[in-house]
């Protein structure tokens, strides 16, 4: 029933492809029977208005779904040819490979550089941590900023350098793909567009699925956006096509701001 | 560009795996196995029953007890009857003509709960009022402390004062009193309890939302009549929780009554008078040498369900009161 | 200045001063109620220290009890508390926090949890007597540990362990989910986010109710009667099957006697005990504070 454009994924697998996803809290059902697929190194946004099953969905993708107590997920995630949520499957392993971002930032109570280890040290990481931490806080445009004071810690930073240290944590433990939920809302007009720019420069190594509230940032960022209302995918297509030739009325009324 | 082929664990063909990106120091990434580290997750495992086993073993601890005082006080009660034990008017397990009616000892608990609670109740809900409605934020951080150590002071310490300064005051006033009193003792309990129900109870009436006490200011309701006719009847629950908790304290005090209110079972309304309490009777019958079996050893249990089933059905109704409170309030 | 008449008519204006009025009056009721304890308090203590200072001394600490008054000390019975409340805390500690970990980060929304839950509850309130009576029967007869020291020690535990669990959960609790979600999210195992997130940051709080279940552990006495803890030992504890006595056991033997000597000894005894309680206090809010800094 979603109004699918042509996704264009270059010939290569999906990075992650979502057949009749959905999600029931007890016995409501937040996410209905959704099914995209996301090609790799690209943006994807998910937009809706509040409660539509956004964030719900995006916690399918590395089953942080699991640690609430009553939810429950049919349907298939599909990651490299295997279905996320067979039996034999383990979270933890999942989780490694796709990260996540979260809409407050949460450092931890520890030291920079701590935050930053914490990823590769718990997985193993038998390497160089420092370079590994180094090329993390690289890529996510805070090492100029921090690289003299590793040591302090993490909440002697900003919201939007917490942000960024935030999403640094993130790629250190080298995953496939990345999903944030909401990175900037909470943040300053200045602090979300750096966000937004280092997005723009991650997606050469990564898989981005981002979920905002924000159109206008959806618009700038994304290359592919999908708008959900009340738990269903309505329409998801190229960004340019959603926005300014979108085929469903809801996806008209709702990115020309008509309720939301 | 093609991503490559990845096999599923198990097959035997080792792919060739593009590293997403090749920077220095990666941790070598398996063919994508997701399946569960067999190693790890017995460790997991492991760690979660080990922690399991722990918390279970509480639930170990109340069968133990009900164990043990059940199988001796079945035996005591093959040879006296229930209702001698619960109608009896005297308790004299260790006379020539023994008498084992359990009333005085319970009258004796009863009396000094009962005096404590007089004290305490009153005392400790106008304080909780007071620390949570009109004291100053610097003066509360400075008051609630101080309630709570009278909390901290070991029992002994109550007897002690008891005997040496509250026994002789009393006795100022009226010299008929024993020297071993229940007033004593009650007085005593009732200023250990105090911190038990101020506490539970301003932490009752914090729990109350600031906007009930907005509205009714708002209609010009006085801060006396916002307090007891808004606040408290909003926390009641949680207060009555605090009364029940501190009363079933009282009962199961030991040291201070015993030092206190002395070791003569006595039937009787009149608190200036000797008594024994439940507690202070299972003190004295384990400091003789009574010989296992006995039907003397076998009281001290029967003694001690009766104190058990007293408090523990105080508590649970306690507890169901608390758990009302935070069902309104969380 | 006075108001204009309320709308509600002057009967209602009347009752206005007698409400102002009362409600002076209940105030200070309020105050006054709070004095009572703070008064208590302050009588207790300085009734204790003025009966106790003068039989203060470095032979007080060093002395063992004795038939006379003068010569008697807390030595045997300050080896004995020191060594029951060490003990005790090497018991009880691992077991209550393993048992809080697991009540708070692993257990499932099944109806054991919750029964599981209320017992312990139930157990903080149970007389701390019904506890010697169970480490009579359990540790000194059935086990056969007799009266000792290890008895002593294990009886105080299972009174405590309800009390430290508590608190300990609460102070996981505290811990905020967000910390949580962002280990999971990097692909920690529960065990490793307990490890590495959620016990450090809720060991203050775990170690402040540890140090004040240790310090009630400190002023038993009734338990530690049942165990078989005497008032009259010559001797300081060198084993764990060893017999001992315990400071609060020692000043309830004092206080027993009628001689006006041994009532004063038993107030500087009570004075010894108060400044160990203070110390472990102390110490207590001390690192709760260190810790709150640091985070």
């Amino acid at each position: 029933m979603a109004t699918v454009h042509g996704i264009d994924t270059g010939g290569a697998r999906p990075a992650l492809e979502a057949s009749s996803v959905s999600v029931f809290y007890g016995d409501t059902e937040a996410v209905r029977g959704v099914s995209l697929v996301v090609p790799p190194h690209q943006v994807v946004a998910l937009i809706g208005p509040s409660g539509c099953g956004k964030s719900t969905l995006l916690r399918c993708f590395n089953r942080m779904n699991d640690l609430i107590p009553d939810a429950r997920v049919e349907g298939r995630v599909d990651f490299h040819g295997q279905d996320l949520y067979e039996e034999s499957i383990d979270p933890v392993e999942v989780r490694r490979r796709i990260g996540m971002v979260f809409q407050k930032p949460n450092p931890f109570p520890k030291s920079i550089f701590d935050n930053v280890a914490f990823g590769p040290r718990v997985n193993g990481f038998k390497g160089d941590l420092h370079e590994v931490v180094e090329a993390s806080l690289r890529q996510s445009a805070l090492w100029d900023e921090v690289s003299d004071r590793l040591g302090d810690s993490a909440y002697a930073l900003s919201g939007g350098q917490q942000q960024r240290l935030c999403i640094a944590r993130t790629l250190a433990v080298r995953p496939e793909i990345v999903l944030m939920d909401e990175p900037a809302s909470s943040l300053d007009p200045i602090a979300t567009q750096r966000i937004e720019e280092l997005i723009y420069e991650l997606k050469e190594r990564y898989t981005i699925v981002i979920v905002t509230h924000n159109m206008q940032q959806a618009a700038r960022i994304s290359d592919y956006t999908a708008f959900l209302y009340m738990g269903e995918l309505v329409e998801y297509g190229p960004t340019q096509a959603i926005f300014t030739n979108p085929r469903e009325e809801r996806t008209e009324a709702y990115v020309t701001g008509r309720f939301g | 560009m093609t991503l490559p082929t990845l096999l599923r664990p198990g097959d035997g063909v080792a792919p060739a795996v593009a590293p997403v990106s090749p920077d220095p120091g990666e941790p070598p990434r398996d063919p994508l196995d997701l399946s569960r580290g067999h190693r790890r997750n017995f460790g997991e495992r492991l760690i979660a029953a080990a922690l399991f086993v722990c918390a279970a073993a509480s639930t170990l601890i109340t069968v133990g007890v009900v164990v043990v005082l059940l199988r001796e006080t079945v035996g005591f009660f093959a040879e006296v009857p229930l209702t001698a034990f619960l109608t009896d008017t005297r308790w004299e397990p260790m006379f020539q003509e023994k008498h084992f009616g359990v009333l005085p000892l319970m009258a004796g608990s009863f009396m000094v709960a009962a005096g404590a609670a007089a004290l305490a109740l009153p005392v400790g809900m106008l304080s909780a009022i007071f620390l949570s409605e009109y004291a100053a934020p610097r003066l509360r951080r400075v008051l609630k402390p101080l309630l709570e150590i009278l909390a901290g002071i070991p029992t002994v310490v109550y007897g002690y004062f008891a005997l040496t300064f509250v026994t002789p005051a009393i006795r100022m006033v009226f010299p008929q009193t024993d020297i071993f009193n229940a007033a004593s003792a009650s007085i005593v309990v009732g200023i250990m309890i105090i911190p038990t129900v101020s506490s539970l109870s301003e932490d009752a009436l914090r729990a109350v939302p600031d906007s009930l006490r907005q509205g009714a200011y708002g209609l010009g309701a006085t801060k006396l009549e916002v307090s007891t006719r808004v606040v408290v009847p909003a926390a009641l629950s949680g207060i009555v929780a605090s009364f029940i908790l501190a009363v079933s304290r009282a009962i199961g005090e030991t040291m201070a009554v015993t030092i206190a209110a002395g070791n003569l079972p006595n039937l009787t309304l009149n608190p200036l008078e000797s008594i024994q309490t439940m507690t202070a009777y299972i003190v004295q019958a384990s400091l003789g040498d009574t010989p296992q079996g006995t039907l003397v050893y076998r009281t001290l249990f029967a003694v001690a369900m009766t104190l058990f089933l007293i408090t523990l059905a105080m508590n649970v109704v306690s507890q169901w009161f608390l758990a009302r409170f935070r069902e309104e309030y969380r | 200045m006075t108001l204009p008449a309320s709308g509600l008519g002057p009967d209602v204006d009347r009752h206005d001063t007698r409400r102002r009025m009362m409600g002076r009056a209940f105030a200070s009721l309020c105050a006054l109620a709070t004095c009572v304890g703070v008064v208590a308090l302050a009588v207790l203590l300085v009734d204790v220290t003025l009966d106790g200072a003068p039989r203060l001394s470095a032979d007080l600490l060093t002395s063992f009890a004795s038939r006379f008054p003068e010569r008697a000390g807390v030595k045997a019975a300050l080896a004995g508390s020191v060594w029951i409340v060490s003990l005790t805390a090497v018991i009880a500690f691992p077991l209550s926090v393993s048992a809080a970990i697991y009540l708070e980060e692993y257990a499932p929304r099944h109806w054991s949890t919750r029964a599981i839950q209320t017992n312990i509850a139930n157990l903080a309130g149970v007389p701390s007597i019904v506890y010697g009576i169970l480490g009579l029967a359990l540790f000194v007869r059935a086990l056969g540990l007799d009266r000792s020291v290890l008895s002593g020690a294990l009886t105080l535990s299972l009174l405590i362990m309800p009390v430290i669990i508590m608190a300990a959960q609460e102070a996981i609790r505290a811990v905020p989910p967000t910390i949580r979600e962002a280990a999971y999210g990097l692909g920690a195992t529960r065990w490793q986010v307990v490890r590495h997130q959620v016990l450090p940051m809720a060991l203050p709080g775990i170690l402040t109710g540890t140090i004040l279940a240790l310090s009630r552990a400190l002023g038993e006495t009734a338990p530690l009667i049942m165990v078989g803890a005497v008032g009259f030992v010559a001797f300081t504890p060198s084993g764990l099957s060893d017999q001992f006595t315990v400071l609060p056991l020692q000043i309830y033997s004092w206080v027993s006697r009628p001689q006006q000597g041994f009532h004063e000894v038993a107030a500087a005894g009570i004075l010894v005990l108060l400044g160990l309680l203070l110390t472990m206090n102390a110490v207590a809010i001390v690192l709760r504070n260190r810790y709150r800094a640091r985070l």
